[in-house]
Order: C-alpha cells, then sequence, then structure tokens
C-alpha cells in the first residue's frame, strides 16, 4: 500500500513536470478560478460590512411627554424588549437628553444662553429602537401606536420616516439577494470552467489510461496519478492566489475605508488570512480532486 | 490454456457486422502460433476478446483459470498480468521513459523496487536496449519503440505473450528482428499468439498457423504456410 502511494505520488509529479505546459494552462485557469472565488468571498465581506453600517443608522424613537413617569417609560423598554422583532432598546432620560444637547452646541453661544435662561428642561426623554431587520421596523411602530397611549407619548419617529426607513428596508434586502445570487453564478462558472479544463487535460491523455489499464494496471494506478496532479494544481494555485491577492487589499485597505468608514480591510485579513488559505486550498485542491475523479470514469473502461 | 468456443463477436451498429463467426480453437502451453488473414479478417478482434477488451456476443473465451468473457472491468487488471500484449501502434506511454514504460508493467502489479530495478535491466538487455534505457518514446526509432514493447509485454514472464501485427509499421530488418525476439521468447517456454499478415514470415517460422477469414476459422494447420483459401 505505502509503495503504491509512493508510486502515484511520483507518478504524479512526473506528469506534472513532463506536460508543464498542459499543467501550466490548466493552473492558469483555475488560478482565475480561485481569484473570482477570493474576490467574491472578500467584497462579499465588504458588502456585509457596508449594508450593516447603514442597517445600524435605521432606528425609531419614541419620544415621551414630560410629564410620563419614569416608571411607566422603563415598563414600555422591558415590553419592548421581549418583542422578538428588536434587538437592542436604548432609554435615554432627560437628563441625559440635555446634556448630550449642550455637549451638542457646546460652541453655539447663543444656544448655550438660551438653555442656561430656561428654568426647567425642555427636552424628552425618549427610547432608541433598534430592529434586527429593517423590514420590522413597521411591527414595531404598531404595536407602539396601538399598545402605548397617546397621552404618555409625544411623537413616535416611524411615523415621520415611515418611508425612507421602508425604502432602505427593501433596498438592503434586495442588495443582499442580488449579492448572494451573483456570487452563486460566479462560483458555479469558475468552477465550471476549471472542471472543463481539467476535463480536456484528462480528454488529451485518455490513450494513455487506456494503455495503463491494457498494461494490466488497476483503477488506482490510472487514477491516482491524476488525483495528485489535481492536488499540485490546487496547491501551487492557493499560493500563487493569495501571494497576489495579499498587496491588493493593503494597497486597496485605505480606499475602501474611505467610503466604507467601518471597514478594516487589512485587519479583516489579517485576522482571516489563515481561513482564506484554507479556502483557497479546498476550493483549488476539491475542483483539481473532484473532476479529475469524475473525468477518468468514463476512460476506464477499457 | 487458451480456449476459444463458439465464439461469435457482432458489432451492433447500423450494420450489424459479424467480426467473428463460431470460431473454435485451443491453444497449448509453449506454442508458437500465428494468426493469418486479410486486414478486417478478424484477427484484432480476436486479440481484443482475448484481453477483456471486447466482450463476446456469443460463447467463451477461457484462458488459464479466468473465463475472460465473464470478467468485470475490476477483474481485468490482475488477468492482464499475465498476458503480456504487443501492438502495431506500440501504445507506450509518451511521458515516460524505456525504462519507466517497462517497469510501470511491474510496478502496478506492486513489485517491490529492487526485483524491479533488477528485472527491467535485464529484459532491456535481452531486447539490445540497455543503452536506450533513459530516452523518451519520441527519441526511438519504430523498430527500437517495438523492442521496448516487446521488453514490457514479457518483463511480467507472462505465461502468453499476445502480438497484434507487432511488424506492420516495422520495415523488412527491423521485422525480422521483432520475429526472432519472439522466436527466442517462445524457446524460453512463453507462449507466442501473432497476428499478422506478413507472409513471408509466417512462411519462414513453420509453425501453427490459423487462418480466418471473413471471421471464421478456414483452416488450423500445424506446420502451416500463409496461404489464403
Amino acid at each position: 500500500m505505502l509503495t503504491a502511494i509512493h508510486r502515484l505520488i511520483k507518478y504524479g509529479i512526473q506528469t506534472f513536470w513532463r506536460q508543464r505546459l498542459l499543467s501550466i494552462a490548466t493552473m492558469v485557469v483555475i488560478l482565475l478560478a480561485l481569484l473570482v472565488f477570493e474576490g467574491l468571498i472578500i467584497s462579499g465581506v465588504i458588502a456585509n460590512t457596508a449594508i450593516n453600517s447603514i442597517q445600524d443608522k435605521i432606528d425609531i424613537s419614541i419620544y415621551f411627554k414630560t410629564a410620563t413617569s419614569e416608571d411607566e417609560m422603563l415598563r414600555i423598554k422591558s415590553n419592548l424588549e421581549q418583542m422578538t422583532e428588536v434587538k437592542s432598546v436604548e432609554y435615554v432620560s432627560r437628563d441625559e437628553a440635555l446634556e448630550s444637547f449642550r455637549e451638542r452646541h457646546k460652541g453655539d453661544v447663543t444656544i448655550s444662553q438660551a438653555v442656561e435662561e430656561l428654568e426647567e428642561n425642555p427636552l424628552s426623554a425618549s427610547l432608541n429602537i433598534k430592529a434586527g431587520d429593517p423590514s420590522k421596523y413597521s411591527i414595531i411602530a404598531n404595536y407602539l401606536n396601538n399598545n402605548v397611549s397617546g397621552d404618555l407619548v409625544e411623537k413616535i419617529t416611524y411615523n415621520e420616516n415611515q418611508v425612507v426607513i421602508d425604502r432602505l428596508a427593501s433596498i438592503i434586502k434586495v442588495s443582499r439577494q442580488v449579492g448572494l445570487l451573483a456570487a452563486l453564478f460566479l462560483t458555479i462558472v469558475a468552477i465550471l470552467v476549471a472542471f472543463n479544463t481539467i476535463l480536456l487535460g484528462i480528454y488529451s491523455n485518455r490513450d494513455e489510461i487506456s494503455i495503463m489499464r491494457l498494461v494490466g494496471a488497476s483503477n488506482i494506478y490510472v487514477r491516482g496519478p491524476f488525483v495528485v496532479m489535481g492536488v499540485i494544481y490546487g496547491l501551487i494555485t492557493a499560493v500563487i492566489s493569495i501571494a497576489l491577492v495579499t498587496p491588493v487589499v493593503w494597497f486597496a485597505a485605505p480606499y475602501v475605508k474611505l467610503f466604507i468608514p467601518a471597514m478594516d480591510l487589512r485587519e479583516y485579513f489579517t485576522s482571516h488570512f489563515f481561513l482564506l488559505v484554507l479556502y483557497q486550498l479546498l476550493f483549488g485542491i476539491g475542483i483539481g480532486v473532484i473532476s479529475s475523479f469524475i473525468a477518468i470514469r468514463r476512460y476506464l473502461k477499457v | 490454456m487458451i480456449n476459444f468456443q463458439n465464439v461469435s463477436k457482432i458489432y451492433y451498429n447500423s450494420s450489424n457486422h459479424s467480426a467473428l463467426v463460431d470460431v473454435n480453437f485451443k491453444i497449448n502451453p509453449r506454442e508458437f502460433v500465428s494468426i493469418v488473414g486479410r486486414s478486417g479478417a478478424g484477427k484484432s478482434t480476436l486479440i481484443k476478446l482475448l484481453i477483456g477488451e471486447e466482450k463476446p456476443s456469443k460463447g467463451r473465451v477461457i484462458f488459464g483459470h479466468y473465463d475472460i468473457s465473464e470478467m468485470k472491468p475490476k477483474q481485468l487488471p490482475e488477468m492482464r498480468r499475465h498476458i503480456g500484449v504487443v501492438f502495431q501502434d506500440f501504445k507506450l506511454l509518451p511521458t515516460k521513459t524505456a525504462y519507466e514504460n517497462v517497469a510501470f508493467a511491474l510496478e502496478v502489479a506492486g513489485r517491490p523496487q529492487r526485483e524491479i530495478d533488477d528485472l527491467v535491466e535485464e529484459v532491456l538487455d535481452l531486447v539490445d536496449l540497455a543503452d536506450k534505457a533513459e530516452n523518451f518514446i519520441h527519441e526511438l526509432s519504430g523498430g527500437e519503440k517495438q523492442r521496448v514493447a516487446i521488453a514490457r509485454a514479457m518483463v511480467n514472464r507472462p505465461d502468453v505473450i499476445v502480438a497484434d501485427e507487432p511488424t506492420g509499421n516495422l520495415d523488412p530488418f527491423n521485422s525480422l528482428g521483432i520475429i526472432t525476439l519472439l522466436q527466442q521468447i517462445n524457446q524460453l517456454g512463453t507462449t507466442v499468439l501473432l497476428a499478422t499478415h506478413n507472409k513471408e514470415i509466417v512462411n519462414q517460422l513453420g509453425r501453427r498457423v490459423i487462418l480466418l477469414e471473413n471471421g471464421r476459422v478456414m483452416r488450423d494447420v500445424a506446420k502451416g504456410k500463409y496461404s489464403l483459401a
């Protein structure tokens, strides 16, 4: 068994080297497929971060009348937190609201003075509500409209921004779906192209395959070298692809950050480096091995 | 040793061509048998049936204790290691050297490396190609290629060597060399089955001749000459 494995690896490396032109041609195509695959992963992460940061900016606030007691407001808060649609609820008391108002207008003397002259805090307490899924804000708003007495509430922002929020929610949803479909489509294209290239490579070896059979080689001996070659293709192309993508990511990261402040591409790339390498290896070797395996089947009947 | 029992082979296509019809013959160990006939008489089909490349439409093909007509593709490799085959078009592996081509037959049989080295050297010596061992196939002449093929066929010490028009692509001088080699192998105790349409060779051999015509055995003579009925 050990001798057999040793011989198969030897044949694989030998054939890989002696048919270098074919090997290089095949690897170029696999490399392109890998670059598409890696590009999809990275652009997927970027798009996701972009969408998330937009999604994070959407919230609805409920402003209470100044007469509403804090207990009442906290009760509503905890009721909201029971809802599955709600991701988080933040309570901003009147004092906190005033504090942040002062903070925001620190440089503006007129406003600061105006606030000082008032004897009472004019600002309302509020609850900031974020939903896990932006399309669920209407449900939350409905709940608020139906279950919180109008006597307590000054205003609910959703009622004012409903159109914008709903439109954003549907844009987010569609972008995710389109992104997923595009990724799926491109992955399938990449796999098919790589598969066909390996298929042609093996087709050009069909005479040798039948000779091996006629000389008394069992299927393992015929298939093995091609599978070994598939592994070599995968290994080499994965390394090259990572080597090509790394500088691109390094160079592009600051520009990406300009558009999407939440996206630190370098940080993502370094922290996920080994995972990315692993994906590449799995993808490359997977394509190499599986397509060799399938492609040889039909020539083993001799 | 080899036994064809009522073997027929029909290629099912638009014309349903019958390549072999009710073929019966036995070949004993150490025999040297020539199968002769025109192109299309069924010689190659007969050999394909013997090495399991094709299955008979009717009848049985027996080789030693193998019933080849009943064998599955998975069982064929083991049987083929007992038959050495030499083809008209050599069927050598182009990405391997002469040495590696011969060694391949032993490697796939799982022989240990040291044994392989000894055996390959020995047969390459026998076919007078020791100095071309490291040459790739495209660097060899036609006669040399065929001698590599014979070396590969005999390196396993098979019970029988089957040669399908081995001289078809060679000049008279090289043809003679190949036939002499097959005779030597036969003298060492290996059964040889030679399919050919080369008249001189058959006449010179003076051994058993089976004449095929239109897929039928027309004559089977112990010390035959090549003549079409």
